[in-house]
């Protein structure tokens, strides 16, 4: 708030509350949510400016978990980092690590091994689903269903992290993909413990939709809340499940068609109104769509190494020059650039944070909303901090 | 999408007076960018966007580099024939040159409409310490507002025509830079009460001249 003149980490908690006159509006109340409010997620704080119980002004703050992971990345090897892109989006550790390993065989040039690619496609869809689930267990925990949908969410994520763990070691810090192909390969069990946990996940969607989708109150506290357009989407640069609740189509899985995402049949489900309803709903419907690719994977997955022979592990040196690679990952377009200067450390690493672009438009979604409905918008953007404030 | 050459091109033609070219990548990926010099940015940028081959309707990722200055040691050769008649003595001379540095913003450009992209498109500022100023492309990509905050925030860059330019990461006291490649962090001796060793040696350093020894970063708007 440079505008009062006040540091943003000075009032701590959500009870600082401020009158401010405004000769047209009568009296605003500028109210700080957070950072410590329960339904930011994290340390995040809003200052919302308010007309009796509607809000006029939004106003996001960031950087209470800022640790400035890239110049930490820039101070290291690139393969150091790669534990350290777990900690971004910390519920996504596979797809981050994705994201970054597909930056640096672009820079370098570095093949991946089929395997390896199908073992990708197999963790990135169950990180998915596991993201995905979760999120509707917090959007209903946030508009006030306490209790039972998040405990049904967090009961199918736990056999998720599960398999994580069984594979990696961790169960949400995986560090399990290298330049060139995957650390270690998985075990025929694996893959059988992985199907049967594919297999038994349609019916479970469908019973948790039976508990909440049809419901009246989550209707009533979604439907035509937080309605984003879709050229106001990709002006913002709004990805992932947002931007496609907004009625684009746009899924880089399909555009980049990076990995061997081509070779797999699935569909891209888009929004029709792009309210809070809408954002739900788009992430049950791609959960139904990657236990197909996880279905079709699962049948075809080749034998062969996962990791190409020829990568290097110790002193790997990128020849100079740069390169962008991005991924869909499950909050959105995660992107990694890389700059290289023929040192083992990345002579410029940036992450492209989609839960953070996607707050841009934060402000323009809760806009004439009450307080309540900010708390549901802000759930169904789906943010980790960690992530934002890197 | 036509080839970046072309692209270019098409600019010149579009913008007499414009300063544009292709800036290669030697590495793997061969993403090649375009340099745009920052006078006629935001007029291009809106032609990008509003093209109807480009149609490149979505930032994707805004992102600062930083290029300190360096010094180039640039070696002259030259043949001096000997008097005696003898063969030519070849002398090296060695002339040093300070290159100033600069600051680098990177746009990544993809077209949601006709699904292609990435047009990398850089923007570089006359120095790194006073003219450090760049057109804001938020008005022609919303996607840009927070990233060019944080280019502001973390390398200094200063962006022109931004709705709302202010630090977003760090808090509003900070002072430095923390992104750029010559930044110090500022002396933290509070972790330890009986400083020893080259910690007592730095402590007394400082002690003896605050204003020299703790970088400008120190003074957050925690401590005052």
């Amino acid at each position: 708030m440079s505008s009062t003149g006040e540091s943003p980490l000075l009032p701590a908690g959500g009870a600082h509350v401020r009158a401010v006159t405004d000769e047209f509006h009568g009296d605003l109340l500028e109210v700080s949510m957070g950072p410590h409010h329960p339904s930011t997620h994290g340390v995040f704080r809003m200052m919302v400016t308010l007309d009796g119980e509607r809000i006029v002004r939004l106003k996001p703050v960031f950087g209470y978990l800022h640790r400035n992971h890239e110049k930490i990345g820039e101070s290291t090897t690139y393969l150091s980092s790669m534990p350290y892109t777990d900690r971004l989006d910390y519920l996504n550790s596979m797809t981050n690590n994705w994201a970054y390993a597909l930056a640096v065989e672009k820079l370098a040039g570095v093949p991946v091994p089929e395997r390896a690619e199908y073992l990708r496609i197999i963790l990135a869809e169950l990180t998915r689903l596991q993201n995905h689930i979760c999120l509707a267990g917090f959007l209903l925990q946030d508009s006030g269903a306490s209790g039972t949908p998040l405990m049904y969410a967090f009961r199918e994520r736990e056999k998720i992290l599960g398999l994580f763990e069984s594979l990696s070691g961790s169960r949400m810090m995986c560090n399990y993909q290298r330049f060139g192909g995957c650390r270690v390969d998985a075990a025929p069990d694996w893959l059988a413990r992985a199907r049967n946990l594919v297999n038994g996940f349609g019916a479970f969607l469908d019973e948790f939709e039976e508990l909440v989708t049809g419901n009246e109150i989550l209707m009533a506290r979604t439907q035509g809340i937080g309605v984003l357009t879709a050229p106001a989407a990709v002006g913002a640069g709004i990805t992932g499940p947002m931007l496609r609740a907004a009625g684009v189509g746009y899924d880089v899985r399909k555009v980049d068609g990076y990995g061997l995402y081509p070779r797999f049949s699935f569909r891209v489900p888009v929004g029709a109104h792009g309210d809070t309803y809408d954002r739900y709903m788009i992430r049950i419907l791609e959960m139904r769509e990657s236990i197909s690719i996880l279905q079709q994977a699962l049948k075809d997955i080749p034998e062969g190494p996962v990791m190409d022979p020829k990568a290097k592990i110790r002193g790997f040196r990128p020849k100079p020059g740069e390169a962008y690679g991005r991924i869909e990952g499950p909050k959105g377009e995660i992107g990694f650039y890389l700059i290289s200067d023929g040192t083992p450390n990345p002579y410029r690493y940036r992450v492209r944070p989609p839960s953070f672009i996607n707050l841009t438009v934060l402000e323009d979604l809760c806009l004439g909303h009450t307080v309540a409905d900010s708390v549901v918008i802000l759930g169904s953007i789906d943010i980790v901090l960690g992530e934002v404030d890197r | 999408m036509e080839s970046l050459e072309q692209l270019c091109c098409r600019l010149l033609a579009r913008f007499p007076g414009a300063q544009v070219s292709v800036v290669p990548n030697p590495g793997a990926a061969a993403q090649h960018s375009v340099l745009l010099d920052p006078a006629h940015a935001r007029a291009i940028a809106e032609f990008l966007r509003d093209d109807e081959a480009l149609a490149l309707d979505f930032c994707s990722n805004v992102t600062g580099v930083d290029w300190p200055d360096k010094t180039v040691v640039e070696v002259t050769k030259a043949s001096v024939p000997d008097p005696a008649g003898g063969p030519a003595k070849v002398t090296e001379q060695k002339k040093e040159r300070l290159e100033p540095g600069y600051l680098e913003v990177v746009y990544h450009l993809y077209s949601v409409k006709l699904r292609h992209g990435p047009l990398v498109v850089r923007m570089r500022t006359e120095n790194r310490t006073d003219r450090v100023s760049l057109p804001s492309l938020t008005p022609v990509w919303r996607a840009a507002e927070f990233q060019e905050r944080e280019v502001f925030d973390l390398y200094g860059a200063v962006f022109q025509g931004h709705p709302d330019l202010r630090r977003i990461l760090m808090w509003d006291g900070f002072k430095d830079h923390p992104m750029r490649k010559d930044y110090v962090e500022p002396e933290d001796n509070e972790w330890e009460p009986t400083p020893h060793g080259d910690l007592l040696a730095k402590v007394k350093l400082q002690q003896a001249a605050p204003a020299a020894a703790a970088p400008s970063g120190a003074a957050g708007g925690t401590k005052s």
